[in-house]
């Protein structure tokens, strides 16, 4: 199923709670990788994903990567690549949340693979995974202070009496 | 004839040494700088390369030990993060006297590509244990880490027991 078709699927089951959908120009690889939806309404990021896993026309059974944007506005966004492994088709997914209300919930309970991707978007960019069974960071210190991948995080002078810049 | 009896009359028999203990000792502990088994980035890989046979580091003495008990050199390969740091330095603290630390690549001489950017690496071991070898790179070649090495022995060997 090509994107245009699963997109229509979406807008019919969910209406307006989803948003607009951006399509990449330039190559076909760029439109199919980097084209995404966006999930208007963040408390139906579950609905829509549960729904993209089970219909039978739709089967996203994989979520390829999840990744998460600091878009320099006081906002961020987290982004689901999903793929049917065996439908043979792709989708992307973006919410935008605010900096000082960073909290989206989690799908690691539809994908299992999202549970190490979600605490590596908490660690590096302080988005707070509602509902994720173990949210730790999972590459920095637990009292590391900050999230380093913000635009505002500023590298502290000290860690543990250990000058940090150069 | 056996050996005792040549001792009778030490320097026409040839079998006898006479050197200074100091000599003696350095020599022993230059020639047998067991190395703890321990690496930290792909510098680790360039010093497997050098352990392995076609550099051989053992011919120079260099065993690697699964404890810090019984190590003599630690060869710091790799970025250390602030996450390793603290436990670098446990480690060589549990180390015994006395004991010698190689840094291995640009990123222990000095943080390497993360300098700027690094929020999470250690600008240098050197801030947080003391190092007597810098070995320059990103990575070093095996040879590189070789003449390291015997930079080491040759500051080993000239070491005095009696003071410090």
């Amino acid at each position: 199923m090509d994107q245009t078709a699963i997109l229509e699927r979406l807008q019919a089951a969910f209406g307006d709670q989803i948003g607009d959908w951006h399509e990449m120009k330039g190559s076909a690889y760029a439109t199919k990788f980097g084209s995404y939806l966006d999930v208007k309404n963040v408390d139906y990021l579950r609905d829509v994903c549960l729904y993209m896993r089970d219909q039978p026309e739709l089967q996203f059974d994989n979520l390829m990567l999840l990744s998460t944007v600091d878009n320099g506005d006081k906002t961020l966004s987290a982004v689901y690549h999903l793929e049917s492994t065996i439908l043979r088709h792709i989708f992307a997914l973006k919410v935008t949340v605010s900096v000082d209300l960073a909290r989206v919930p989690s799908v690691t309970n539809i994908w299992t693979s999202a549970n190490w991707h979600e605490r590596e978007g908490w660690d590096m960019m302080g988005i707070e995974f509602v509902g994720h069974p173990d949210l730790r960071r999972i590459l920095l210190d637990e009292d590391y202070p900050g999230h380093p991948l913000r635009k505002d995080f500023k590298t502290p002078e000290y860690y543990h009496g250990m000058k940090v810049p150069y | 004839m056996g050996l005792l009896d040549k001792l009778d009359t030490p320097m026409e028999s040839g079998n006898v040494l006479i050197t200074g203990m100091e000599t003696l000792f350095n020599w022993a502990r230059l020639s047998s700088l067991w190395q703890m088994g321990f690496g930290l980035a792909c510098c680790a890989i360039e010093m497997m390369a050098a352990s392995a046979s076609h550099y051989d580091m053992m011919r120079f003495g260099v065993i690697p030990r699964p404890s810090p008990r019984q190590s003599d050199i630690m060869i710091i390969s790799g970025t250390v993060t602030l996450k390793m740091a603290s436990r670098v330095k446990i480690l060589y603290e549990q180390m015994p006297d006395p004991k010698y630390i190689i840094s291995m690549g640009s990123c222990s001489n000095c943080g390497g590509p993360y300098w700027e950017h690094g929020y999470h690496v250690l600008k240098g071991v050197d801030r947080v244990i003391p190092v007597d070898v810098y070995v320059p790179g990103c990575p070093p070649r095996p040879e590189a880490l070789l003449e390291g090495l015997m930079k080491l022995q040759e500051k080993v060997r000239k070491q005095s027991l009696s003071h410090a």
